[in-house]
């Protein structure tokens, strides 16, 4: 009950701050424009997913780590409340990670709806679209939250290591299996390719993605292997369920740092 | 009654508490006093479980504070650099923490005029002067009529008057038989208000006892001469 007291108060902050707002208008006229241009077809799902899966980790993990650090005072001022600080992570963590869901959900289904997509037979793709969009805010909220807390007193170090991360999983690591491929091209790598994989969840959340819209073409080595080993419909329920294993590694690491962790 | 048990703690390598044994009876005033950086702060701190000692336990009441949240209740805290949720109004951070309360009985009406912060209630909280924050801080502290009150230097940004002011409102809350627990550079703060004193050097404590105890065993009138004598004792 107090946590939602909290996530309230916190909702309303955030809209005191506008920002939450154009966030959801960039989604808003990204998909517009491109619906626009790329008919409502399968076309313009597959640019919005390929806008999502960089934009939605970006902006979760930096404003995640940022949020707490702007949230310090209030932090502080709550912690010396009759309340258990349990209570006080769920209150500022939904207080962040639901409105971004809503701003991303709210940006890329209004144009959907008045462009009539969601009558048509793609209504499974874009539900799919959407949660992986709220998955991945949800667990790039936490990785922000958990590097926020990791360096709660020195706030480059936390939003450079965002930043970092984000280069890293969402540009460098497809780079790095491509060397390592290139490399090791002789040896029966699959395997270890696929486990590499489901390392990363932006390359876990793309896979599904490529796999829901058949892209063979577009699928590239990880995709076309997961492709070969479970088939389109198994690989997309592996690659989802490694996904939400995923979620829960920076929740459970935020909220032990949290209980553990001196202000 | 508030018992710490050989309580250490270490950031990293520092440490800042070093095995400290206190009891601290209820019904009395006691004040804590030694050098910048001595764990004063931290003392507090882990008393309210903002900070988790690397060793030994504190329990208020009997109650062990590690791990426990509701003993909270009975706590007023005035921290030393009050910083609040920019954004929010003074009302609304009270209605707000009386929210977290869920609706507790609270009378800080009371406590607003006490301190005429009335006209600055609809003001955000990042508008207001140092001093205002400071007694928006005391009517938190305050408010939830809490049986213990714990004051981390509480007048350094307050005016003559508001000081004043407030070392009333600390003497009346006394006189009710409040445990008052409270840090301050100004000994004569602690005269006035003080029964007991605690005094810390390098997160152990070197004295702890009446206050007029130091006094006649320092042979001093004030209590400044004779806790710069214990400083200089430490440092040698």
């Amino acid at each position: 009950m107090k946590s939602l007291t909290i996530l309230n108060y916190q909702w309303k902050d955030l809209v005191r701050g506008k920002w939450i707002f154009g966030y959801a208008l960039i989604y808003l006229l990204i998909s517009d424009a491109l619906i626009r241009f790329g008919g409502s077809g399968p076309k313009a799902l597959l640019s919005i997913s390929n806008v999502m899966l960089l934009l939605v980790p970006l902006v979760s993990m930096i404003y995640g780590a940022l949020y707490l650090y702007q949230s310090k005072e209030f932090t502080e001022l709550l912690l010396a409340q009759p309340l258990n600080r349990k209570t006080l992570f769920w209150g500022l963590y939904g207080g962040l990670a639901i409105p971004l869901s809503s701003a991303y959900t709210l940006g890329v289904l209004i144009p959907m709806l008045y462009s009539g997509m969601l009558n048509g037979e793609q209504i499974v793709s874009i539900l799919m679209l959407l949660a992986l969009g709220i998955i991945l805010t949800l667990l790039f909220t936490g990785i922000g939250f958990w590097l926020g807390l990791s360096y709660f007193e020195d706030r480059i170090k936390g939003l450079g290591f965002a930043l970092v991360g984000w280069l890293f999983l969402a540009v460098l690591y497809d780079g790095l299996v491509l060397l390592i491929i290139f490399m090791l091209g002789d040896y029966p790598i699959e395997k270890p390719m696929l486990a590499l994989t489901m390392l990363n969840p932006i390359d876990l959340a793309r896979i599904i993605v490529l796999l829901e819209f058949d892209i063979s073409a577009l699928m590239g080595y990880t995709g076309a292997i997961f492709n070969r080993f479970f088939g389109s419909f198994w690989g997309i329920i592996t690659a989802g369920l490694s996904l939400m294993l995923w979620l829960v590694i920076p929740l459970w690491g935020s909220t032990r740092k949290f209980r553990e962790m001196d202000f | 009654m508030i018992e710490f048990k050989n309580i250490t703690k270490k950031f990293g390598k520092l440490t800042v508490l070093d095995g400290i044994n206190l009891e601290i009876p209820d019904g009395q005033a006691t004040g804590i006093v030694g050098p910048n950086g001595s764990g004063k702060t931290t003392a507090i701190k882990s008393l309210l479980g903002l900070v988790k000692p690397t060793e030994g336990n504190i329990y208020v009441n009997e109650e062990t504070v590690s791990e426990n949240w509701q003993y909270r209740d009975g706590i007023g805290y005035m921290p030393q650099v009050a910083r609040y949720p920019e954004n929010m109004t003074v009302a609304e951070l009270f209605r707000f923490i009386k929210k977290i309360r869920n609706g507790e009985p609270s009378h800080e009406d009371e406590l607003i005029s006490y301190f005429g912060l009335e006209p600055e209630l609809d003001k955000a909280m990042r508008t207001l002067s140092g001093g205002n924050c400071q007694k928006v801080g005391a009517v938190l502290s305050m408010m939830f009529n809490p049986d213990l009150l714990i004051f981390d230097e509480p007048t350094a940004g307050l005016d003559p008057r508001s000081s004043v002011q407030f070392k009333n409102k600390v003497r009346e809350l006394k006189s009710e038989g409040k445990t008052i627990l409270l840090t301050t550079h100004i000994m004569s703060e602690i005269e006035e208000l003080a029964d007991y004193l605690i005094f810390i050097v390098e997160g152990k404590i070197k004295y702890h006892g009446p206050m007029q105890q130091l006094l006649d065993a320092h042979k001093s009138q004030r209590l400044e001469g004779a806790v710069a004598k214990m400083m200089e004792e430490a440092a040698a």
